[in-house]
This record gives C-alpha cells, sequence and structure tokens, in this order.
C-alpha cells in the first residue's frame, strides 16, 4: 500500500458509501444531499489521481450546477419531505434490480481488472497547464462543437419548459 | 504510485450502484439521480485510463471534462422533460400506465 492508495481507499469508500445512500434512502430529498457528497468525493479521487482540473470542473459543474438543478426538479415535482414510501418499487422489483446491478458491475470489474489492472502506475506531476495547452490545440475543435451543443440544451430546456399543456387554456393567453 | 485495481474497482461498483438506482427508483427525478452516478463512474475510468497510458494528448482527463458538459447538458434536458411530464400529467411515477392520467 502506497500513500496514494490510502488516501484513494478512504476517499473512494465514502463516495461509495454515499452512492449506496443516495440510490437507497427513503427521504426523497435526502438522495439529491447524498449525490452530492458521492459526487464530491469523487472529485477527491480526482485529486488522488493528479487530475486537479477535472476535480474542480466536477466541483463546479456537478455540486454548483447538476445537484441544484436535481433539487429544483424535486420540489417543482412535489416531492415528499421526509420519510416516503409512495414511490417504492416492488421488493422483486428491488431485488432483481439488485441481482442485475452486482452482476453488471462484477462483470465490468472483473474485465478491467483484468485488462488494466495489474501493477503499479506513477502518476504525472501537476497537469492544468499541459491540459491547457491539449485542450487548446488538439482539442480545440471538439471544444467549440460541446459549446454548441451546451447551446442546444440550453436553447431546449427553454423551449421545453414553455411548451403549452392544455391548448384550450392558451387560446387567450396566446401570441397577446 | 498507485495500485490501479482500486480506482477501477470502484469505477465498477459505482456503476452497479447507479444501475441499481435506474431500475429500482419509480420516481423519473431520482432515476437520474444513478444516471449520474453511472456518467461519474465512466469520468474515473477515463481518469484511470488516463493514468495508465500516459499520452501526449491528455487523452484521458480531456474526455472526462468533455464527459462532464455532455452530462450537464444532459441533465438539463432530461429535467426540462421530466417537469414537463409532471404538469401534464400530475405525477412522475415512470412505472404508471400510460392510460390512467386523469
Amino acid at each position: 500500500m502506497t500513500t496514494h492508495d490510502v488516501f484513494f481507499s478512504i476517499v473512494g469508500l465514502l463516495c461509495l458509501a454515499s452512492a449506496v445512500l443516495a440510490v437507497t434512502t427513503k427521504h426523497i430529498l435526502h438522495s439529491a444531499l447524498w449525490l452530492v457528497v458521492s459526487l464530491g468525493t469523487l472529485a477527491g479521487c480526482y485529486l488522488v489521481l493528479g487530475a486537479e482540473f477535472v476535480a474542480l470542473v466536477q466541483l463546479l459543474v456537478y455540486v454548483g450546477a447538476v445537484v441544484i438543478l436535481v433539487l429544483f426538479a424535486l420540489m417543482l415535482t412535489r416531492a415528499p419531505i421526509g420519510r416516503s414510501t409512495a414511490h417504492d418499487a416492488s421488493p422483486a422489483q428491488r431485488a432483481a434490480a439488485l441481482v442485475i446491478s452486482a452482476a453488471t458491475a462484477m462483470l465490468i470489474g472483473a474485465v478491467l481488472i483484468v485488462g488494466l489492472g495489474p501493477g503499479v502506475a506513477s502518476l504525472r506531476p501537476s497537469t492544468t497547464s499541459d491540459l491547457a495547452t491539449q485542450i487548446f490545440a488538439t482539442w480545440s475543435w471538439p471544444f467549440e462543437l460541446l459549446s454548441l451543443l451546451l447551446l442546444i440544451a440550453l436553447v431546449t430546456a427553454i423551449s421545453l419548459s414553455r411548451m403549452r399543456i392544455d391548448d384550450s387554456l392558451d387560446d387567450e393567453a396566446g401570441d397577446s | 504510485m498507485i495500485h490501479l485495481w482500486l480506482p477501477l474497482a470502484l469505477s465498477a461498483a459505482l456503476f452497479g450502484v447507479g444501475l441499481y438506482g435506474v431500475l429500482a427508483r419509480r420516481n423519473a427525478v431520482l432515476v437520474l439521480v444513478g444516471v449520474e452516478l453511472m456518467l461519474g463512474a465512466v469520468g474515473l475510468l477515463l481518469v484511470t485510463a488516463g493514468v495508465k497510458h500516459a499520452d501526449a494528448y491528455l487523452a484521458g482527463q480531456t474526455l472526462t471534462i468533455f464527459l462532464i458538459t455532455i452530462a450537464a447538458a444532459e441533465i438539463a434536458v432530461a429535467l426540462g422533460l421530466v417537469v414537463l411530464a409532471f404538469r401534464a400529467r400530475g405525477q412522475i411515477d415512470v412505472t404508471a400506465a400510460r392510460g390512467d392520467d386523469e
């Protein structure tokens, strides 16, 4: 066990435990809050792996934006505060989901560990300036395409939220 | 120095947890929480592969940043759809039959 191993084990166990809580808790709002912890500790994992800029982006985008969106969606869809079993799947479905997901995780884990796992890897020193050079030189066209994709997603989300549900109510409210 | 099986095992386990969340939840927003966990697992796998194969283009970290951006676009559109479905149907139970809207 090297120092990196110890730190990664601590952060990774936190991440996994909060992810399990996020998908199993009966409090619907707690699910989103455990997602904050899980994605935040995942940023810690990126830090241990030497990807500090990715960790920053993860914190900013996920914890700062995505989870806020999820919380807003929960409030807009009138999620019950407190423990709720109204949206529980049946025990048979949960058992089947547990079996399928455990089998998938073991399959992926076995393939990845056999394929990539053996041995130790040395981490690069600080890569942020290299990353900036690469993004704005090698990867500049994908970067521009991504900004276009984000713009399209933004316009789509706005137009979705303004879409009319009930035609009879909207006739007089119309285009005035 | 880090043993690579640790992040790989965490990545596989996170993917399994996210898959469980997608399959076992009936609230559409909580299904999206599972999808986010699966995307996080993929990002961790990309960064780990970048540590293993140290290339000059830093493809692992760059693709992880792109993945996070795509995930943000995806969640914005998906939550817009969920809120729209809630306004149209009054509930967001993904197992509800289409006929019992009223």
